[in-house]
């Protein structure tokens, strides 16, 4: 897929990857061979039938393509673009195992944007089954509250979304930034389910603004599903965490992203454009940190890591793409200490660091090397070590079961300790991916609208 | 959008503002702050609840205008709208079971201390309130407090303008020293309320303070807010905002209240420049 040249890309904020021309989706789908029986399919964590919307592609019926992808998938354009198809569908392609799978993540995006450029009225609308006369309350607007919305509304219930935030979207707005998901295309997705008659209500919060029992006693909701995400940032507890200068990825990424710190002072809020920034971790977060500070004009940045790149959760392709626009990675070591100087950061210290035994995770447990400090000279430190649960919600529940990390306890339909209460996504998981949210938002829809034909 | 239903200008550079949130209205306590943004280019800013009626359905803050933000917030009439308004957020003040108690309120924090006073009042405490101001023209609320049930009112200006001349720390030196305070809750600027807390110290008054640090979403997801008390690190706006003034590490906080003071600046200059009031 054609991508604009690293150079260039990493001085702005505009989309990385260009995306298939008509010619060029058309041409990869044609390398699928329809397989009899297609073994990409269950590598999906949805099931979409990847088969059919290629098939469909090769035929030139891209409106039958579209319908295909959202039996099964409300949000298309965004999954085509943040999936790690590479472990999931693609790995299960035939063709894999002689070297290249059909690029299945990109031809899905393909599809994705193609509903997207279409005018409104000629835009994929899932149907709309009759009034149930059922209301059901989704808390959290991310890609598990979305993907249950849409689901709910296509089964004929009325729903009401509400977020904290004053946009919707959970991470898809507020964490992945620009250059990887425009937010006009999340804008858009959400844009379909308003379409559908989802109702969304910015600025509440449950546990504040209102609580789950007064959602069901009070504002006559019938059913509630709680997608509220893992938001609350881990900071390491190394000493001079609290100086000027250092981030949760969670705080850097939104007053970029949500709040659009890189128009500042055209918009109001302010982020430190870091000289020399060091961001704390491997996952898809520490790239995406990584990469926003340099696009905001940084001269270097430092990716600190404590095991090696093998090791390292982010999809290979964002790895890939920070290192081709210049991140400089530090890996095997980990911070001890974070210095500074009149209340500012200069500086963080890290110890090297040896991979070990196997850990839990099944991957080499990092051993510090000792009196292998060093320290970086750097003004800005970002953590993106991590996220937990955010407790405000479950405080005003007290008889929500939580586990003890603080996850909201839920089954495999996501019917949790409370009746009518379903949740699922970050929240019950700990920090995943946005299909597996989407899943469990719609398997938490669907066990819904059980319980509630049930107990009519 | 929330609709602009109050304003009232407290000092050259104070307002009270009440915005129409009929949600929050019903549900806010004593303490308890706000998170607004004036419109879509702006940031989000707490704001602690200075009054509220679940009945009319409003909910009133008070505010300096000190940077970019609250200079545009001073510019919106009756009848006109802020973008955004969340909340409520942050732990309640503890009203219940104080016995005597010293209210303190330093500058804008009156605006805090109000409700918070009232509550303790309504709860059955014997409530004394400091207030303090530089001078008379910056004082707020002075009348607000009198009509309250109060066991005292006691008003400090560094000039004299008003009640006493001296520092807030003087009379509260007083009671505590007397041993005719069993708790004391100090709401102002972050160096007022760290004067406040080493005050009681020496007598071993419990005091409270209502920390105002730095906040982006103010529901505990960026860590923005975070805050060093008894060497742990909290967040203010979802830990918080009240906290054991013996506990807090000030010279932290205000450390952290400065880290775009350039920033803000360099905003709020650019915007004056284009603002008809020429402030
Ligand atoms: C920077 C970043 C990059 C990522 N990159 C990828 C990627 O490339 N591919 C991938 O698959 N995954 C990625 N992830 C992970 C993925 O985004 C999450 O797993 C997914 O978004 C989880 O969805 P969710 O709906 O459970 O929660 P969220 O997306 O977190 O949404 C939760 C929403 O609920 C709201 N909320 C929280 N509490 C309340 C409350 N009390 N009341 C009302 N609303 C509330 C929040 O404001 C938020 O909008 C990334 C995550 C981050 C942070
Ligand atoms: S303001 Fe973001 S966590 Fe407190």
């Amino acid at each position: 897929m054609p991508e604009r040249a690293a150079r260039e890309r990493a001085a702005d904020f505009d989309e990385v990857a260009l995306g298939y021309t008509e010619e060029q989706a058309r041409a990869e789908a044609m390398r699928c061979l329809q397989c009899k029986n297609a073994t990409c399919i269950p590598g999906c964590p949805v099931n979409i039938d990847i088969k059919s919307f290629i098939g469909h592609i090769i035929d030139g019926d891209y409106a039958a393509g579209v319908a295909v992808l959202k039996e099964r998938n409300a949000l298309p354009a965004v999954c085509g673009r943040v999936c790690p198809q590479e472990e999931q569908c693609e790995i299960a392609c035939v063709l894999a195992k002689k070297g290249e799978p059909v690029a299945i993540g990109r031809l899905e995006r393909w599809l994705g944007d193609f509903d997207l450029a279409c005018e409104l009225e000629k835009r994929c609308v899932p149907e709309v089954a009759p009034a149930s006369g059922f209301r059901c309350a989704v808390v959290g607007s991310g890609p598990a509250g979305l993907a249950c919305a849409g689901e709910l509304a296509r089964l004929g219930h009325s729903v009401t979304v509400f977020e904290s935030l004053h946009a919707p979207g959970g991470v898809l707005t507020y964490g992945i930034p620009e250059f990887r998901l425009p937010k006009a295309i999340v804008e858009s997705e959400i844009l379909m389910l308003t379409e559908m008659g989802v109702e969304i209500v910015t600025d509440a919060v449950i546990g504040a603004t209102y609580t789950i029992d007064e959602l069901m006693a009070e504002e006559g909701f019938d059913a509630v599903f709680v997608g509220s995400g893992a938001g609350l940032p881990i900071f390491m507890g190394v000493p001079g965490e609290n100086l000027n200068g250092v981030y949760s990825a969670n705080e850097f990424l939104t007053r970029v992203n949500l709040m659009r710190a890189y128009e500042f002072p055209h918009a109001d809020t302010p982020v430190a454009r870091g000289r020399k920034v060091a961001v704390v971790g491997g996952g898809n977060v520490a790239m995406d940190a990584a990469r926003t500070a340099l696009r905001l004009g940084a001269e270097e940045v430092f990716l600190v890591y404590r095991r090696t790149e093998d090791e390292m959760p982010a999809r290979r392709e964002e790895v890939h793409h920070a290192r081709e626009e210049g991140v400089e990675f530090k890996m095997l070591c980990s911070p001890s200490e974070i210095v500074g100087k009149d209340g500012f950061v200069t500086g963080l210290v890290a110890t090297r660091m040896e991979l070990g035994e196997p850990d839990a995770s099944g991957r080499r447990a990092p051993v510090c090397v000792l009196g292998s400090e060093f320290e970086i000279e750097c003004d800005t430190v970002i953590m993106a070590v991590g996220t937990r649960a955010n407790p405000l919600l479950a405080k005003a529940a007290p008889d929500l079961e939580l586990s003890s990390r603080g996850y909201i306890l839920a089954d495999d339909d996501g019917a949790t300790s409370l009746p009518g209460v379903f949740a699922g996504g970050d929240i019950v998981t700990g920090a995943a991916t946005v299909i597996q949210a989407m899943g469990a938002g719609k398997i938490s829809a669907r066990a819904m609208d059980r319980y509630l034909r049930e107990r009519r | 959008m929330f609709e602009v239903v109050h304003k009232r200008q407290l000092s050259d550079a104070v307002f009270e503002m009440g915005v129409a949130a009929p949600r929050i209205a019903r549900k806010v306590a004593a303490g308890q702050f706000l998170m607004l943004r004036v419109d879509e280019d702006g940031e989000r800013i707490p704001l602690t609840f200075s009054d509220w009626s679940a009945e009319e359905g409003w909910v009133r803050f008070i505010f300096m205008r000190v940077g970019k933000s609250t200079h545009k917030l001073s510019h919106l009439e009756v009848g006109d709208a802020v973008a955004d308004v969340v909340g409520p957020l942050g732990v309640p003040t503890h009203t219940e079971d104080l016995g005597r108690v010293a209210v303190v309120g330093g500058g804008v924090g009156a605006a805090v201390a109000y409700p918070v006073a009232r509550a303790m009042a309504e709860a059955g405490a014997e409530v004394t309130v400091i207030l303090g101001a530089r001078n008379a023209e910056l004082l707020i609320l002075a009348d607000e407090f009198a009509a309250l049930p109060l066991a005292e009112l006691i008003v400090m200006t560094d000039d004299g303008s008003a009640g006493e001349k001296g520092l807030v720390t003087a009379p509260l030196k007083r009671l505590a020293e007397s041993g005719s305070i069993d708790h004391a809750m100090a709401i102002g600027p972050a160096i007022m309320m760290k004067f406040c807390a080493e005050t009681t110290r020496a007598f071993r008054v419990p005091t409270t303070v209502s920390l105002n640090p730095i906040m982006v979403d103010g529901t505990g997801m960026c860590g923005a807010c975070r805050v060093s008390v008894a060497g742990e690190t909290r967040f203010g706006c979802v830990d918080g905002p009240d906290f054991d003034g013996h506990a807090v590490d000030f010279e932290e906080l205000m450390s952290r209240q400065r880290v775009y003071a350039e920033e803000e600046r360099e905003a709020d200059a650019e915007y004056s420049r284009g603002c008809a009031c020429h402030l």
